[in-house]
């Protein structure tokens, strides 16, 4: 197939413009949802449309991308946007988060911590964290207007009226710099303190509802709580199993008919650089 | 009531407030005071305006004219068709209550009773869950619902019980004005006269104003003070409830009190 | 004497818009007063507006034309023109009722009914039942009956609940209608003593007795309401 019959980035210049400054706006008024023209693109609404058109709208020809699914480099979405963004803009591509100017993922913030311009984008499926209890948008956009966010804690009330303790472990409400309530879409809880104070810029990219929301670097990301039940992240007995790294976020691997499993790394180039190191 | 309220200000001032429907008359030119711990029962029949006119009062509708002042905690009158949004929201969520007929419009039927009643509380910045909790079930206590039903969803509760939740979930962050309409609506009888007897107790013990709208005069004789006649829109005679239920002066009032089926 | 209430030139009709505006004329011209310390009695025949007069007194009734004058709160009101809150207070503080019949609240026991009052004016509700238990008690109404609610109480059983309720209070002026009306002996004497207290205690009563007995035992005065009787009356 000939490439120069696509735009670079497949989308239109105009399109382009119409994100980056959805992507602004949402940068100056941090975690506020920016709605915006959201495109239809060469795969369905669910394997990261939204996502997608954020990188699309930044990318240039010299950044390096790294597209992460649930932490690894190798699943079936991560491989097809990573070969989706090879031909469309011919742009280098790595694993190796060091490495990568770009890092677009579905659910999972590396391990490694990220640096200044670095850019963070994520793939959301549902962008409002409001919705579990009031579905109509108009009421959930005026209580953000209004900062009517008591309706977040009665969700983790019945957490642990339920459960006896916050059982809520990914898509774990933040409050950002102590103004709007924001769903970090549906990242496991073990990620939501990496988003605090990061340099790295965080994008948030949702194709279906149409929203994108941002996270400037070194921006307060507070997870919410109760006084007599503080937030809390996973906590894991044995270090991974194939690289032996502890304080990460380790995958639960079913080895057998019989009952065997273990643990290993969801982040893969984390575990093989631990494993290159030993 | 306390002893000392006829020297105070009125809690509520409301002058000249008409709804038109287009041509149609919501309410004409309703005014009245309501003064702390009055409970004013608003009766006529459906379609006579009264839930327009309680509606208008709450903020769920906005008045074609006229005004409406409520006296804040800080002691100044406000307009409250003049506040913004958020202050009006959160004066109804804080220092207002709204019951109302069917409790599934005022309760979350997906989440507890202790987060139905609990979700003021954590609205105005309650952030300890042994607190809120123990909150929510000394309320519950106090509309007689079991503690042990703090977790059970309102689903699975009586008419009755969701009806007295929903009072629960109101009178949580201590409240100077409720509104209702038709509170005891679908309920059985003996339900209602539970429910009744409740409410009355709560009223005079918080101290609360309450605007009740009903179209059952006994439920107006047995909890209001002052009472509000409404016909076509219209206020036809307002006094004081037993002298308005035992000597009606306008005929529509007359007509009202001698339908009443007698027991 | 103090004089707390003054009755002058009221006249009351009920007009009966379901009847084709049928006018019937109650009373007119209707003055008297009430000194403290005395009982004065309402006479008549029945039906010729003894009651009318009290539910007046007490602002039941709306009255046509006239005033009555209470006074409330080192405050003279009028009765007749007082708006609903003045009515209440001085329903509260000034002027008790025992009516001819009780009306029951749903699910509020005898003793708690009796206190209320009491509550009302800011008494503490232990101290308030207290008080109530002594006037039970002194009415001859069965201990096991005080935490009931009266809907299933005999006539007599809640004339007395009514009486206790009417008296646990220091009003300065008392309406009484038919307070014996359905009391036997002991309790008709139980209640003679009550409003002999009253009176020392400087208390203005204004009543209804049927009973002429009764009547003749309390009574300073009587007041001859078919003197009040319209001039256009049969």
């Amino acid at each position: 197939m000939n490439i120069a019959s696509y735009n670079f980035a497949y989308l239109d210049e105009q399109t382009k413009r119409m994100i980056r400054r959805a992507i602004l706006k949402a940068i100056a008024i941090p975690g506020y949802q920016v709605p915006f023209a959201s495109r239809e693109m060469p795969m369905p609404y669910g394997w990261g449309t939204g996502g997608v058109q954020v990188t699309a709208a930044i990318i240039g020809p010299n950044d390096v991308l790294k597209v992460i699914d649930q932490g690894a480099d190798d699943t079936t979405n991560a491989v097809s946007i990573r070969a989706f963004f090879q031909k469309v803009a011919n742009v280098a591509v790595t694993t190796k988060t060091g490495d990568a100017s770009i890092i677009q993922t579905r659910h999972r913030i590396p391990e490694k911590p990220l640096g200044q311009g670095q850019v963070l984008v994520y793939q959301v499926p549902i962008p409002e964290p409001l919705r579990f209890l009031e579905p109509r948008e108009t009421e959930t956009r005026k209580m953000h207007a209004l900062e009517e966010y008591g309706l977040m804690h009665v969700k983790l009330y019945e957490d642990i009226a339920r459960h006896g303790r916050i059982a809520t472990s990914y898509a774990y409400p933040v409050k950002v710099e102590g103004r709007y309530v924001m769903d970090p879409s549906p990242t496991p809880k073990f990620d939501n303190p990496k988003m605090h104070m990061s340099p790295a810029l965080q994008l948030f990219g949702a194709g279906r509802e149409k929203r994108i929301y941002a996270v400037p670097p070194f921006t307060d990301v507070v997870s919410l709580d109760f006084e007599d039940h503080p937030f809390e992240i996973q906590t894991f007995t044995e270090p991974c199993a194939l690289c032996g790294s502890t304080g990460v976020y380790l995958d639960e691997v079913i080895l057998d008919d019989r009952g065997g499993r273990m643990f290993v790394c969801s982040d893969t180039d984390h575990c093989e650089e631990c494993r290159d190191e030993h | 009531m306390s002893t000392d309220t006829i020297e105070d200000a009125p809690l509520l001032k409301v002058a000249g407030v008409s709804k038109f429907y287009g041509s149609r008359i919501g309410c004409e030119n309703v005014s009245f005071e309501l003064w702390p711990g009055e409970v004013l029962a608003i009766v006529g029949e459906s379609g006579s305006g009264k839930t327009t006119l309680l509606n208008c009062m709450a903020t769920r509708l906005n008045p074609s004219s006229g005004t409406v002042y409520y006296r804040m905690r800080d002691e100044t009158f406000r307009d409250i068709y003049r506040m913004g949004e958020a202050e009006r929201r959160l004066l109804m969520r804080t220092d207002w209550g709204f019951v109302h007929q069917n409790p599934a419009d005022g309760l979350r039927m997906t989440v507890s009773a202790g987060a139905n009643v609990g979700e003021r509380l954590m609205a105005v910045g309650e952030r300890h869950y042994g607190e809120i909790r123990a909150s929510a079930i000394d309320w519950l206590g106090r509309v007689e619902i079991a503690g042990d039903r703090v977790d059970d969803e309102p689903r699975a509760f009586s008419g009755g019980m969701r009806q007295r939740l929903q009072i629960a979930r109101n009178l949580v962050t201590r409240p100077r004005l409720i509104f209702m309409d038709e509170p005891t609506g679908g309920l059985d009888v003996s339900v209602q006269a539970r429910l009744l007897d409740l409410l009355r107790g709560l009223v005079g013990e918080l101290g609360l104003s309450a605007i009740v709208v009903t179209h059952d005069l006994a439920v107006a004789r047995l909890i209001s003070h002052r009472m509000m006649v409404m016909k076509d829109g219209r206020v036809v005679e307002h006094g004081l409830t037993d002298r308005v239920l035992d000597d009606p002066q306008a005929p529509y009032t007359q007509l009202l009190v001698s339908s009443i089926l007698q027991v | 004497m103090p004089t707390p209430l003054v009755v002058h030139d009221v006249a009351k009709t009920f007009t009966m818009h379901v009847r084709g505006g049928v006018r019937l004329p109650v009373v007119e011209n209707v003055s008297f007063s009430l000194k403290t310390g005395e009982c004065a009695v309402l006479g008549g025949p029945s039906g010729v507006g003894k009651s009318s007069i009290l539910k007046m007194v007490y602002g039941n009734y709306a009255v046509d034309t006239g005033e009555i004058i209470v006074k409330h709160r080192d405050a003279l009101i009028d009765v007749a023109r007082a708006d609903p809150r003045t009515v209440l207070s001085i329903r509260r503080e000034t002027i008790g009722y025992v009516s001819q019949f009780l009306r029951v609240v749903p699910r509020v026991g005898a003793l708690d009914i009796v206190a209320e009052p009491l509550v009302e004016r800011g008494m503490p509700r232990d101290a308030a039942r207290e008080r109530a238990s002594v006037l039970l008690a002194r009415l001859n109404l069965p201990e096991r009956l005080w935490h009931l609610p009266p809907a299933t109480f005999s006539g007599g059983e809640q004339q007395r609940v009514n009486i206790a309720r009417g008296f646990i209070t220091d009003h300065a002026v008392l309406l009484l209608d038919e307070p014996t009306a359905s009391l036997d002996a002991v309790n008709r004497q139980v209640v003679i003593d009550m409003i002999e207290e009253k009176k020392t205690a400087g208390v203005a009563l204004l009543g209804i007795f049927h009973d002429a007995d009764v009547r003749e035992r309390v009574a300073d005065r009587m007041v001859d309401v078919s003197a009040f009787a319209p001039a256009r009356a049969a």
